[in-house]
């Protein structure tokens, strides 16, 4: 168990401890919202991780280097960019996936475009933006988000 | 007649996430198979890659529950009514910061965001901070911080949030001058 791992569990435990102090109902009802969410969330995990396994079980670091690896220049990262902004997984998985892909060869400038597209676009969630926000707003927040995204993954590439 | 509104986005959201948890299992399944199909015509694959599933598979079993309880606390403790009480009250530098933190709050998915988005904006939030609120939700939330450390490491997670904080500040103010100086060119009405 690494120390993130232990820092995560502590922070929960105390948090339900602190939680059963004060209230022992609302304590109770947080775990039943875990409990549910937890089971929700699980098949994408079991999907998530089965990609992972196939990646870096069939696919070579040679290969994904290739699309988005340093030798891959801005294509890559816009590419993995855009495929971020298309995909909609829970953000929580998209940090393991990223790990792997990370693993296989791909540059930092390319995971870093793909966590940040990923979790600030939404384009599976866009009509509802739409519909609340107006078209305006959301197409700015979408379309700009994307172009800060590929800086902040520039940046990222850059300095690590 | 918001209880009732309330209760109807409720009802919607329980209708997705149940079709989402069926397409999730069926693309599970679909996924299963075509696993099981390659590694029987690539027999030499099955260490490789059942050792990489079984690593990420311990990894997120680490966390997930903890994350899980965190996201739960939070969900009681900290209704949404809080987070819109406080950020429809903030303004100038006081109010991005807080725009940040209460969007960070571990308080679900985006698309509860846009509701509740949209009714800080008709009661007069300033375009800036919503803009910060909706993007540190969408990228900046806790739990998410926790697992990117977890499987990123400390260097990334940490660059990378800095530089997200940064940039989506900066979005904020530019939309809010764009939309501003599109209101005043086309006429209010379609502002919102």
């Amino acid at each position: 168990m690494n120390v993130t791992a232990i820092i995560i569990n502590g922070i929960a435990v105390v948090g339900l401890l602190i939680a059963f102090i004060k209230d022992k109902r609302k304590a109770i009802k947080s775990l039943k919202i875990a409990g549910v969410s937890f089971i929700k969330i699980l098949p994408m995990v079991f999907i998530i991780i089965i990609i992972i396994g196939l990646l870096l079980g069939f696919v070579t670091p040679d290969q994904i280097s290739k699309f988005i690896g340093e030798q891959s220049g801005i294509g890559g990262v816009l590419l993995v960019g855009a495929v971020g902004a298309l995909m909609h997984i829970p953000a929580l998985l998209s940090f393991p996936l990223a790990a792997s892909l990370l693993e296989s060869g791909a540059s930092v400038t390319a995971v870093a475009a793909f966590i940040t597209t990923l979790t600030m676009i939404g384009i599976v969630t866009l009509p509802l933006e739409i519909k609340e926000l107006g078209k305006k707003m959301a197409l700015l927040r979408n379309g700009i988000s994307f172009v800060i995204a590929i800086i902040i993954a520039l940046i990222m590439g850059a300095i690590l | 007649m918001k209880g009732t509104e309330n209760k109807k986005i409720n009802k919607n959201m329980k209708e997705k996430q149940k079709q989402g948890m069926i397409r999730d299992l069926i693309i599970l399944g679909i996924i299963l198979a075509v696993t099981v199909i390659l590694l029987t015509a690539f027999p030499d694959r099955k260490g490789p890659v059942i050792g990489a599933s079984w690593d990420f598979l311990l990894e997120m079993i680490l966390i997930l529950p903890a994350v899980m309880v965190i996201l739960g606390l939070f969900a009681v403790f900290v209704p949404k009514e809080t987070v819109v009480r406080y950020l429809g009250k903030a303004s100038g530098i006081k109010g991005i910061i807080l725009a940040i933190i209460l969007g960070a709050l571990p308080t679900g998915p985006l698309y509860i965001a846009f509701p509740m988005a949209a009714a800080l904006l008709k009661k007069g939030a300033k375009i800036s901070n919503i803009i910060v609120f909706l993007s540190a939700w969408a990228c900046i939330k806790i739990p998410q911080e926790m697992v990117e450390l977890q499987f990123l490491g400390v260097q990334f997670m940490i660059s990378r949030l800095i530089l997200t904080i940064i940039f989506v500040f900066i979005m904020g103010l530019f939309i809010e001058r764009i939309i501003k100086w599109r209101d005043k060119e086309g006429g209010v009405k379609n502002a919102i």
